[in-house]
This record gives structure tokens, C-alpha cells and sequence, in this order.
């Protein structure tokens, strides 16, 4: 009964704060006309996703095919189905609408989110592949303390997942309202009611499908966008010069606009960001997670290879695309810009709509629902997506490790981890109703600053370090989730521009450098003041785990010789 | 694992081989991604004006759109020289590690 109150009181200050927020001026956002290429090109996919949910559910009857679709996805469509959780709808709407605003500096951006993925690449990919099993709690819990590392590694994963679904959920809501003319409380629903029925009956196997087939769609669509756009601007020629010229004619920023601007304002600032980007992918449970779908080191890789390639060319697209859109869209003529309630004129729709209302501009509204219908596929696949890895650390990590202490069979743990879904799929859509009016893009650099000093940390120097322990793990791990967390919201984004309390009291927007440092100073006192008998048997137990670790001898689904 | 097979493997001596060019070609490939991406921050932290420049004379298009091209582009061809030499030369050793002990 108590915890029934507690959760009901949640749900209620959830909800108030909510409302609080809602009648924050943020500027309106417009429901439009119902769209009818983009419905039909939208239940097109939800069909289809749908059929593979049906056909993936008849494959999924072990907990293996639950969490890791069977380890049977190829490197190939791996590295799509990692694109695809990459390439979010915030990504691809957000920065074409950085660079709609600020120019160069969404290239900041989009550099920092692609370097983490070599460092992935040559210090991860395979250590994970061959240490784990389902989550990435499993690698950091292999030769320490199970409850007490499961614990904060469920928590780690929970808190990015539930950040990243914040700011999904509403770009989702505001998103179908834009283009399907449909409510955002029902837009938000229906998005919650999707995910729940592909991660519950097609486990991972759907999820990734879902993945893969968004991830051709948006870079196919955003090819079109990116090159419609390119030739459209510029006449016909097709170089870059002549659009960044036009751009630049055209823009407020004028010449500013070609050269990093004031997004970036001190230097510590824009290393910490980078810190952030960089290693905050390393740290997110949602991709760790598609790790363990291949079925050894070698597939791994070729995962991250072809992810690189996929990820770094839609990057590039999304620069196109910010760019085209200030020459086609900006102009007062185009009728894509509107007086708002303060007589300013801005985009229709606001600036993350930049890369829809240039598919509009270049291909008309076939080309517009295309968009609008992918936009709204890669919102479900990734919600999926993390609602998977949501779902798995509940289920794997705390009900059967921790709660269970191991003992409970595999039928057990599916069952939770699909109640979980449901539970974190109602939760979904709670958050996105009670953040309605929050900024979609900074909610990501928060949830990067988290998994870069909460999860990364620990993952890393589990693999490496030889005498690390159960305690400084814990200190170190604990320490860079309540610090990033703590710097965010004192920081200047939340607690200035969010919360209005005036000057912040931690002066950084971007904390990582700071609380990845406390993290990583954490983990190396509390092990190097550990003499415990326990921390000699997790010195020991290392061997093991790096021959492991260095040949995938033991790892898990490796093939017998 | 067994104590007895992590012997077997530490003791041969392709293991040790694996190891040490693996680690060292690993670290060194994350060294350049590192120096290369914070070697662009840092420009972007202290020199503005270096990557405002235009290309060449007359030109709009600035010496930082093909150093943050440069960036993208450099992070897919070093996870390519890994991939390449990785599923290759360092499988191949696993391989023979692996039918050496087992």
C-alpha cells in the first residue's frame, strides 16, 4: 500500500510539474491540418513493424532471444541497428536546427557524437562482447560484489534511460501534433502503446528489425532532404560554396555563421562538452546492449565499423540540411516563417522543425509525409530501444541478480522484464505529457553527461584495471552519477533556465569533466584503500576475466571448437 | 573459467603476442582519435579565428568545415584500420590460441 502512495504521489507531482511547466512561455506550438500522405506512409510502417513484432514473437521463447534477439544479428545489420538507436529523432531534428540557428556550431556537435565510437571500437566493442551476456551490468559485475554492483549499474542504467525517454517522449508529442495534426496527449499515448507491444511480444529481435528498417528509411530520407535541398538552393550547381554562400547572404549571423560561434563559450566548457559526447556513448545501456545480439568479437566489430559509417554520413547530411534550410526556409517570402506572439518571425513549427519543412520545400507534401512518417518511425524505434534496456535492468539486473540472488528460471525473468516494459512504457508517457514544454535537445547533453560519469567509468576500468574493487567501484560509480546529476541541475541550464532561481551555483552547463573526474578519483581511492579479503579475491579473479576478456574463451554463445 | 585452462593460455606464448599488439595498436589508434578531436576542441576553445578563415581567397566556405569533415571522415577510417587488421591478424592468433589449449 505504501509504495502505491508514494507512486500515486509521484505521479501527481509529476503531473502538476506538468502544468507548471505548460504554462511556461515557450512559444506555441500549432496543430496542423491532418496530413494524409503521412498517415497512410505511417500506418505503412506501424503495419509492417507490426507483422515483424508477430513474426519475431514466434521466435522469441529463451531469455537469450528476450535480451539478445538469439545472438544471431549479423555485424551488418548490428551496425544499422546501432545507427538507427544513434540516430534519434532529437539528433536528426536537432541538430539540422542547431545548424539552422547557429551554423557551424551543430558540427561541434555532431563530431563530439561521432568520436566516441572509435574509442568504443578499440577499447570496448569486444571486451563487452566477450564478458557479457544481456546488459552491461553483466561486464562490471563479473569479478565483483553482485548485489552491490548490479544495484548501481540497474540505477545507471535506469536514470539515463528514463532522461533519453524524457526527451524522446516529448519530441515525439510535439512532433505528431506538427505533422499529423493529431493531439499530443493522444500523440504521446499511441507512441507508449506501440513500444509496449514491440519490446513485450518481439523482445529484441523486434526491436532491432524496427531499428534497421528505420535506420534505411531516415538515411534514405535524409539523402532526398540533404540532396533535394543542396540542388534546389544552389540552382542546379550542386556546390557546397554557392549553398553556404547563399546561406550566409541570407542568414542574421551573416559570415559568423561559417565559424564556431557563442554555443561554445569558454574553453573549459567545450572540453567538458566534448568529454561528454565523447564517452557519454560509451555509457549508454540502450547501445551497450546491441553488443550482446552478435554472435562473437568479430561481428562486434564490424558492428562499430559499419555504425561509424552510417552515423558519421548522416551527420554530414544534417549540416546539409540545417544549411539548405536557412537558404529555402529563412527568407521572409518563403512561407515557411511566421510572426509569433512576441512579432518575432520564426520557423513554423520552431527550429527543430527545420529539416520537415525543408522536405516540404524540396519534394512537397509526398515528400513531407515521407518525412513526417520517419521522423515518427524513429521516434518508436528508439523509445523501443531503450525501453528494452529499461526493462532488462529491472528484470536481469535487480529482480533476478539482486532480489533473487540468481535464483529464479528464465521464463521467471522474461514474464518481469515484460511487466517491466509495461510499467516503464505507462511511465513514458507520463514524462512526456509532464514535460511537454521542455527542450528536447538539452535533455540529451544531460543524459550524455550522466552515462559518461556513472556508467562509462566504472565499464572501463572493470576491463582494465586489474585492482579495482567492489568498494571503489561503488564510491566511484555512485560519486559520478550523484555529482553529474547535482552539477546539472545547479548548473545554469537547469536551475537559471529551468527552475528561474537566479545566478547557478555550479557555473558549467556541461559538468562531465568535473564529475567523470570525481568518478574516476572515487574508483581509484576506494580501491586502493580497500585491504579487504574480498578486494584480494576480485585482484585474483582478474586473470580470469582478461584471458576471457582478450580470446572470448567461455564468453557467452561463443561457438565450441 | 577453469584456473588450469587460464594457465594453459597465459603460458602461450601467442597469447602473450595477441596482447601486446593488440594493447599497443589499440591505445595507439584511440591516441590519434583522442589528439585529433581535442586538438578541433581546442581550436574551437582558444582559436575561433583560425577555423573562421575562408579556404582560400574569396572564398565563404571556412578552413573548419573540411578540419570538422576531416574529423568525421578520420573517425571512420581509424575504426576501419582496426576492423581490418583486428578481424584478420588478431582473430587468426585467438584461433590458434584457442586450438593450441582447447
Amino acid at each position: 500500500m505504501r509504495m502505491w502512495q508514494n507512486l500515486t504521489a509521484v505521479l501527481v507531482l509529476s503531473l502538476v510539474a506538468g502544468v507548471a511547466l505548460a504554462a511556461g512561455d515557450i512559444g506555441e506550438v500549432k496543430k496542423q491540418a491532418v496530413n494524409v500522405p503521412a498517415i497512410i506512409m505511417f500506418l505503412a510502417f506501424v503495419g509492417a513493424t507490426l507483422g515483424i513484432t508477430y513474426w519475431a514473437a514466434q521466435r522469441t521463447k529463451t531469455a537469450k532471444d528476450f535480451y539478445a534477439a538469439g545472438g544471431g544479428i549479423t555485424g551488418f545489420q548490428n551496425g544499422l541497428a546501432i545507427a538507427g538507436d544513434y540516430m534519434s529523432a532529437a539528433s536528426f531534428l536537432g541538430i539540422s536546427g542547431l545548424v539552422f540557428i547557429n551554423g557551424y556550431d551543430g558540427l561541434i556537435y555532431s563530431v563530439g557524437w561521432l568520436v566516441g565510437w572509435p574509442i568504443i571500437m578499440f577499447l570496448m566493442a569486444e571486451q563487452l562482447r566477450n564478458l557479457g551476456k544481456y546488459t552491461y551490468a553483466d561486464v562490471v559485475s563479473y569479478r565483483f560484489q553482485r548485489v552491490p554492483m548490479r544495484t548501481m549499474a540497474a540505477t545507471g542504467s535506469l536514470v539515463v534511460v528514463i532522461l533519453y525517454l524524457i526527451g524522446q517522449m516529448v519530441g515525439a508529442g510535439k512532433l505528431i501534433q506538427v505533422l499529423f495534426g493529431l493531439d499530443y496527449t493522444y500523440a504521446v499515448i499511441s507512441v507508449g502503446v506501440l513500444i509496449i507491444l514491440y519490446v513485450t511480444f518481439g523482445g529484441m529481435l523486434a526491436t532491432t528489425w524496427v531499428q534497421i528498417i528505420k535506420a534505411c528509411l531516415l538515411l534514405g530520407g535524409a539523402t532526398i532532404i540533404a540532396f533535394g535541398a543542396l540542388y534546389v538552393a544552389t540552382g542546379g550547381s550542386m556546390s557546397p560554396e554557392a549553398l553556404f554562400r547563399r546561406a550566409t547572404e541570407i542568414h542574421a549571423k551573416k559570415d559568423a555563421l561559417m565559424r564556431p560561434g557563442a554555443l561554445v563559450t569558454s574553453p573549459l566548457e567545450a572540453i567538458s562538452l566534448g568529454l561528454a559526447l565523447m564517452f557519454g556513448t560509451a555509457g549508454l545501456p540502450h547501445i551497450l546492449m546491441r553488443f550482446f545480439t552478435v554472435p562473437n568479437a568479430t561481428e562486434a566489430r564490424k558492428s562499430v565499423f559499419y555504425a561509424t559509417g552510417f552515423i558519421g554520413y548522416f551527420y554530414i547530411l544534417t549540416f546539409l540540411i540545417g544549411f539548405g534550410a536557412i537558404v529555402l526556409l529563412m527568407p521572409a517570402d518563403s512561407g515557411f516563417m511566421v510572426t509569433n506572439a512576441k512579432g518575432v518571425l520564426e520557423l513554423k513549427g520552431g527550429q527543430n522543425m527545420a529539416a520537415v519543412n525543408l522536405a516540404q520545400a524540396v519534394g512537397g507534401n509526398l515528400l513531407l509525409g515521407f518525412i513526417s512518417a520517419v521522423a515518427f518511425a524513429t521516434i518508436l524505434a528508439v523509445v523501443s530501444g531503450l525501453t528494452l534496456a529499461g526493462a532488462s535492468a529491472i528484470s536481469h539486473d535487480l529482480y533476478a541478480n539482486v532480489f533473487a540472488h540468481g535464483n529464479v528460471n528464465e521464463q521467471q525473468e522474461v514474464r518481469v522484464s515484460k511487466m517491466a516494459t509495461l510499467v516503464l512504457g505507462v511511465i513514458a508517457i507520463l514524462l512526456g505529457i509532464a514535460f511537454e514544454q521542455q527542450n528536447v535537445a538539452y535533455l540529451v547533453g544531460l543524459t550524455f553527461s550522466v552515462a559518461a560519469s556513472a556508467n562509462f567509468p566504472i565499464l572501463i576500468v572493470s576491463i582494465f584495471w586489474s585492482k579495482m574493487t567492489t568498494k571503489g567501484a561503488l564510491l566511484g560509480g555512485w560519486l559520478g552519477l550523484i555529482s553529474s546529476t547535482l552539477f546539472v541541475i545547479l548548473g545554469p541550464t537547469v536551475w537559471t533556465d529551468v527552475l528561474k532561481l537566479g545566478d547557478p551555483i555550479f557555473p558549467f552547463k556541461n559538468p562531465a569533466l568535473f564529475s567523470m573526474t570525481i568518478s574516476f578519483l572515487g574508483i581509484w581511492i576506494g580501491s586502493i584503500m580497500d585491504n579487504s579479503e574480498n578486494a584480494r579475491q576480485e585482484h585474483a579473479a582478474f586473470e580470469a576475466q582478461d584471458v576471457r576478456c582478450q580470446t572470448g574463451i567461455g564468453a557467452e554463445g561463443a561457438s565450441s571448437h | 573459467m577453469q584456473q588450469d585452462l587460464v594457465h594453459a593460455i597465459k603460458s602461450n606464448p601467442k597469447y602473450h603476442e595477441l596482447l601486446s599488439k593488440r594493447k599497443s595498436f589499440a591505445w595507439m589508434l584511440a591516441g590519434i582519435m583522442l589528439v585529433i578531436y581535442y586538438g578541433f576542441i581546442l581550436i574551437v576553445a582558444f582559436n575561433k579565428e583560425f577555423l573562421g578563415q575562408p579556404l582560400s581567397a574569396g572564398s565563404i566556405t571556412t578552413v573548419g568545415i573540411p578540419i570538422g569533415l576531416g574529423v568525421i571522415i578520420s573517425a571512420f577510417v581509424l575504426t576501419g584500420i582496426y576492423v581490418s587488421r583486428a578481424n584478420s591478424e588478431f582473430d587468426r592468433l585467438t584461433r590458434e590460441i584457442k586450438e593450441e589449449v582447447l
